[in-house]
């Protein structure tokens, strides 16, 4: 295994709600604090459930330009905007000629998720040219420009490609809410197969608008904890009545190691491992036995030869919907063995909601940032124990604990299970 | 890593429901572009598009699921069954054996639309209980994956054009890591009113009333391309799971793959083709293959008169200083671009062709464009065919290139 090649994380950038930046979002959930707050970006009075996770998202104010506001969906906003950020933190130089430590452009992909695209933007155009719904056929002269640009997501890899002059591979990984743990995968996998040195990997959706709203509604996925936002949230715990809405953007610079090395780079962590794995089940429903998320967490271990007792975190999914979190401590339970009982286990979802797509990077965000400072964010407006959910979830205050292995997860809709493994640059391999 | 095995092709195309269909079809020079059914296209300023006539849904999907997906979903979930019948394929006991890898580019469409139009005209509460599921572009690989019990390392790629050939490059990481099988490809539907007037806003479709005024890539009257529906969907196999099953055809091999991204600007293409050109070099180096051994070429076929020139260019950068010019064609001016599914039905096509030795002209390509070092197919030829390279763009800046071999010991 000599010559394999390894993935190290050597920037960071998020777009939370409730927060600025990545040192905001860090600060937030280590406070545990919520972002959760009644809809504001529509009256959401018709709708079952009113709550959120808003970002007070401007694009113009965080560097982007008009044009690009104007042609892009708020997803892509975001995207642009957390990637900036990353490669502001990994110190490499994009697009500056002759500099030492600008990397090969050809050398460099991206692969971007998201899991519902430029929702947004699509039902915003839809209402005029539709007349809020009067026409089937819809009236092209209220048409926008950049509906093309809309319709397709790949939109926002193209966008990323372009900002930082990227010729490598591209593409957007479109996974439901596994979104965001594929598309780093697939980053680290292009570092891993040699066809990339460096990959902007992350992932953004904006799906707090009518239409996401409505069709979770209807499924009673999505809390009704309408009189109390800011506990809405509540994973893992007895009250737990469904996820609340989130939205935002993480983007990682995943660097081969070597790469990493040669130009002094600063390093969050390794991605020692990733693998997913469908339950071939239910479209959303998730059997008690969590046997897909646990084959996933198991393959990513043996990626990196790492045995569960040196698991200290586990990122959870953690979404608070009673199904999902009964099967994912079961899963837990079943690859991590006794292993389990001693794990910190938390859900950021508390806090900052479930962005779809997204969510899956801003948990790896989270989940590196645990690793590297030796802090594990608490899971928010945890009390009320379930018996059916018995492990240590790291209740509403944050926990100072150095890991060396930290593990996020992640399940979908399409019954997608997803796993990826982060190890401590300290760590002694064992 | 030794090639994967193609030994599986569903189709569902305007061509025709199953591989045979399409096949003949394009050989005879069918045309499948005709007049728009079903809604009035002529508000977008458009008039033709390659629409899937033959498929009869309730053939292919149980009533049960037909209702909770879309067009897109439906097609999807024939071809998968179509590709797993033509390759003998039943699911192996180890579950986890094989993956769904599909591409997207616009999900759900019609489903979608008439989900939102109930929710603006009457009310959130008329959103049904399937828009959550049915819309979202993994919901395609989702429904093949528990239809049919696959549950290995699934995935959903979106590059517009590019993302049928993008699928069986990431299908070649999940064999690596240990997947035997994959089914690859995917399809598309996006001729309903609101997603054709999104496509219509990238002014790259074409506003002709007659098939042979429309689509026409790499002539001189080129204006812009008709949208297709429908796509295709390969099983890729791993060669020694594939033998130890006993597989009874393989199609060809997958040789090589590259994919590379213009970084120019957010709609309009590179003004020079070096990183098209840089993915078709890669693929050819990723195959072992020079491009002399190149017998065929499938091109994007933008249809677009700049894009055109750029695809020339990028394939004469290759291929120019060949003794023989290289033979370049462009199928998809017979179906119309059916955006992620075109690329996967265009490798469906390079297959077909490798297997009769047959290679499929362009359509209405009366007055090609200069060309040098390029051999435009004008019209279907009888050719031996043993490594066929297809090439796909997506809009944006991506572009793909993969490289086929016929199986060995075969021969047309």
């Amino acid at each position: 295994m000599q010559d394999r090649r390894r993935v190290v994380v050597t920037g960071i950038g998020v777009v939370a709600p409730g927060s600025m930046g990545r040192e905001g979002f860090w600060d937030m959930i280590t406070a545990g604090r919520t972002a959760t707050r009644r809809i504001t970006f529509f009256d959401p009075t018709r709708f079952r459930s009113q709550v959120a996770a808003e970002v007070d998202f401007d694009g113009r104010k965080l560097g982007l330009s008009a044009q690009e506001v104007h042609r892009n969906d708020r997803f892509v906003q975001m995207a642009m905007v957390a990637a900036d950020e990353a490669v502001a933190d990994s110190g490499l130089r994009f697009g500056v000629g002759g500099a030492d430590d600008a990397p090969d452009p050809d050398r460099v992909g991206v692969t971007l998720g998201s899991a519902v695209g430029a929702t947004m933007r699509l039902e915003q155009e839809y209402v005029s040219v539709s007349d809020a719904g009067r026409l089937w056929e819809v009236d092209p002269r209220y048409a926008s420009r950049y509906l093309m640009h809309a319709l397709v997501p790949s939109c926002g890899a193209t966008e990323l490609a372009v900002r930082f002059g990227a010729h490598g591979p591209a593409t957007v990984v479109s996974t439901g809410c596994t979104s965001g743990i594929d598309s780093i995968g697939y980053g680290a996998q292009l570092v891993e197969d040699g066809d990339a040195d460096v990959v902007l990997a992350g992932a953004s959706d904006a799906p707090i608008s009518p239409i996401s709203m409505a069709c979770f509604d209807t499924i009673r996925a999505t809390t009704d904890s309408n009189d109390d936002p800011e506990h809405a949230s509540k994973p893992f715990d007895a009250r737990r009545n469904g996820f609340v809405m989130g939205e935002g953007a993480a983007v990682l610079v995943l660097e081969e190691l070597e790469h990493a090395r040669a130009r002094g780079a600063e390093v969050y962590c390794e991605v020692t491992g990733y693998a997913s794995r469908c339950n071939a089940f239910h479209m959303t429903g998730l059997k008690p036995d969590g046997l897909e998320m646990a084959e996933a967490i198991t393959v990513a271990l043996g990626q990196g030869r790492i045995h569960p007792d040196e698991v200290g975190y586990v990122n959870a999914h953690g979404s608070g919907t009673k199904q999902n979190d009964r099967h994912e401590t079961a899963a837990v339970k079943r690859s991590l063995g006794p292993a389990a009982g001693r794990v910190a286990m938390s859900s950021i979802k508390s806090m900052v909601g479930h962005s779809l797509g997204a969510i899956g990077s801003i948990e790896v965000a989270a989940t590196a940032l645990a690793v590297s400072r030796g802090v594990l964010p608490p899971t928010a407006n945890y009390e009320v124990p379930d018996p059916e959910c018995d492990l240590d979830y790291v209740p509403k205050v944050a926990r100072e604990q150095k890991v060396d292995v930290a593990i996020s997860v992640g399940s979908g809709f399409g019954g997608f299970q997803s796993a990826i493994v982060l190890a401590s640059p300290t760590r002694r391999e064992s | 890593m030794s090639n994967l095995l193609v030994t599986g092709i569903g189709v569902v195309a305007p061509t025709g429901v199953g591989v045979e269909e399409h096949w003949a079809s394009l050989v005879r020079g069918e045309p499948a572009i005709r007049p728009v059914e079903g809604f009035d296209a002529a508000r977008y300023g458009i008039s033709l598009a390659g629409q899937v006539r033959d498929f009869v849904p309730a053939d292919h999907v149980s009533p049960q699921l037909m209702v909770q997906t879309d067009r897109w979903t439906w097609m999807s979930l024939a071809a998968a069954t179509l590709a797993a019948e033509d390759a003998g394929y039943t699911a192996p006991e180890d579950a986890y054996a094989t993956s769904v890898f599909l591409a997207s580019g616009s999900g759900g469409n019609e489903f979608s639309q008439h989900e939102i139009q109930g929710l603006w005209a009457k009310g959130p509460r008329s959103v049904g209980a399937y828009q959550s599921i049915a819309w979202f572009y993994a919901a395609s690989t989702g429904q093949v994956s528990i239809r049919d019990g696959f549950k290995g390392p699934s995935g959903v790629v979106v590059t517009e054009g590019a993302g049928g050939l993008d699928s069986i490059g990431w299908a070649r990481r999940v064999v690596r890591r240990g997947t035997p099988a994959v089914l690859v490809g995917g399809t598309e539907a996006g001729l309903c009113p609101y997603a054709m007037l999104c496509q219509a806003t990238s002014g790259r479709l074409s506003t002709a009333q007659r098939p042979e005024d429309a689509y026409k890539p790499f002539d001189r009257r080129a204006n812009g391309h008709v949208v297709g529906e429908g796509g295709a969907i390969l099983l890729l196999e791993e060669p020694g799971a594939a033998r130890a099953r006993g597989v009874r055809r393989v199609w060809g091999e997958v040789a090589g793959y590259a994919a590379t991204h213009d970084a120019h600007h957010h709609e309009d293409p590179a003004p020079d083709a070096v990183q098209y050109a840089r993915a078709i070099r890669l693929s050819l180096a990723d195959a072992g293959v020079t491009p002399d051994e190149v017998d065929l070429v499938l091109a994007d076929g933008a249809g677009v008169p700049e894009l055109d020139r750029l695809e020339l260019d990028a394939i004469a950068a290759v291929f120019g200083d060949r003794a023989t010019p290289v033979p370049v064609t462009a199928p998809s001016s017979w179906t119309g671009r059916l955006m992620a599914g075109g690329s996967a039905l265009a490798v469906a096509t390079a297959l077909l062709a490798m297997r009769d030795g047959i290679v499929p002209g362009t359509a209405h390509l009366d007055d090609p464009v200069e060309a040098p070092g390029v051999d435009l197919v004008t019209s279907s030829r009888v050719q031996d065919l043993s490594t066929v390279v297809v090439l796909a763009r997506g809009t944006g800046g991506f572009n793909s290139s993969l490289v086929l071999r016929r199986p060995e010991g075969a021969t047309a």
